[in-house]
């Protein structure tokens, strides 16, 4: 079980960026919603009347309800939408949207971007590599340019974009926010 | 059935409409190279290995999925495509950790067959070196990714002719990973019927049997024909 959780680690950090994920995803829920999610689950899939077809619109529901997916859930969709778990889990590792572990409480999003790239974004992601391992509040990911490249290498920190960010600053970044 | 005529290297050769112009030209002993292609399962154009000109075409095409056409000329052996493919082979080399001397299947790998028919002895691109797990926890079989150039072959033969879709990729590009089920270990796989079709089809030494020393491992790659004739036309061909 380790094994692939590490697998689906690499390939968060690898996998193409969403430039907005963060707004969508991480907005407090009501708490009506809350306690209904199952039922919401399960009524999207209805509306599609539990074809396989629906998996990414399902899927897009599931993570925006749960704000990520976890095996079981994601063993419960392939037995209802009648698909074979490992197509679930490929479709569901392949787009970046998609978030196989619970994010943390702050989010961070290196954009790597040619500008920033260039500009020494890959330093900034080792360094939060280091930083946020396995249990730490910060969520880390990467983008693939989000059109501020005049403040390059860019962070997005918890919807903020902070600019021209070096390992320093980004260190004094982390132990603001703990 | 309309029947098309086109030549293939110098040869006039015929298909029927809808026939690939790689099927035209193996029928007729033109070997195309190929990794990811296999008798008897779908096409997919994964390996860019069997990449063909055609004239009055600018790009190259993936001669598993281009159907023959009318008066088409087709070159499958060009110093361009020698290029490509060579380089192409080399990259597979590159991303993952090919190491034949202590491989199950030295000796009748199609990769390492490929890269000697293509004269391929150094690599010029730089090595990745990447840490990959092998699985050995199924009874009879081991999957090592280090040795996987993710063809697929073993995804659409357990999807298509065994029907079980215990295989999937996970993740994309330099990070893909063939997986069983939701990422568990092979031998903890529900559907997985321990056929052994994906071993079998497997180009490489990344599916084996347990038990074999370095380049003991051999596969029959004509068993999926005659499966799936049998299957098809009801007919039980040698």
């Amino acid at each position: 079980m380790e094994e692939w959780r590490f697998a689906i680690q690499i390939a968060a950090f690898s996998g193409r960026g969403d430039p907005t994920p963060i707004a969508e995803t991480e907005k407090p829920l009501p708490a009506a919603v809350k306690d209904n999610r199952d039922k919401l689950l399960e009524r999207a899939m209805s509306r599609h009347q539990y074809s396989g077809d629906a998996l990414i619109e399902v899927l897009h529901t599931a993570q925006e309800l749960y704000g990520f997916l976890s095996p079981e859930r994601l063993k419960t969709i392939a037995r209802k939408l009648r698909l074979p778990p490992s197509r679930v889990l490929g479709v569901a590792s392949f787009y970046h949207f998609f978030s196989l572990e619970p994010k943390g409480e702050h989010t961070m999003v290196v954009c790597l971007g040619t500008a920033c790239y260039v500009a020494g974004a890959l330093g900034l992601v080792e360094v939060l590599q280091r930083r946020c391992g396995a249990g730490s509040k910060v969520s880390v990911q990467t983008a693939r340019c989000i059109g501020s490249c005049g403040l390059a290498p860019a962070v997005i920190a918890d919807g903020k974009i902070l600019a021209r960010v070096t390992k320093a600053s980004l260190g004094a970044e982390l132990d603001r926010i703990g | 059935m309309s029947v098309k005529t086109l030549e293939i290297d110098g040869k006039m050769l015929t298909g029927v409409a809808g026939e690939t112009i790689f099927s035209v030209a193996w029928n007729k002993g033109i070997r195309i190279p190929r990794l990811c292609h296999i008798g008897g399962i779908s096409d997919v154009g994964a390996c860019r290995l069997c990449l063909v000109e055609i004239e009055g075409q600018k790009k190259l095409q993936a001669s598993c999925l281009t159907p023959v056409e009318e008066g088409m000329v087709v070159h499958t052996d060009t110093p361009k495509l020698r290029a490509h493919r060579r380089l192409i082979v080399e990259l597979l080399f590159a991303e993952r950790n090919h190491i034949c001397s202590v491989c199950v299947m030295n000796g009748d790998c199609e990769l390492q067959e490929l890269a000697t028919e293509l004269g391929i002895d150094h690599v010029r691109v730089r090595y990745q070196f990447p840490s990959l797990p092998v699985d050995l926890t199924h009874e009879r079989f081991g999957l090592d990714h280090n040795r996987c150039i993710l063809c697929t072959r073993c995804i659409r033969v357990c999807d298509e002719v065994e029907g079980a879709h215990t295989w999937d990729m996970l993740g994309r590009g330099t990070n893909s990973r063939v997986i069983s089920d939701l990422g568990e270990p092979w031998g903890a796989s529900d559907s997985c019927t321990s056929c052994g079709k994906c071993v079998q089809v497997c180009p490489t030494g990344a599916l084996f049997a347990k038990g074999k020393a370095v380049g003991e491992m051999r596969k029959d790659r004509t068993f999926l024909k005659y499966i799936v004739t049998a299957r098809e036309k009801k007919q039980w061909i040698e």
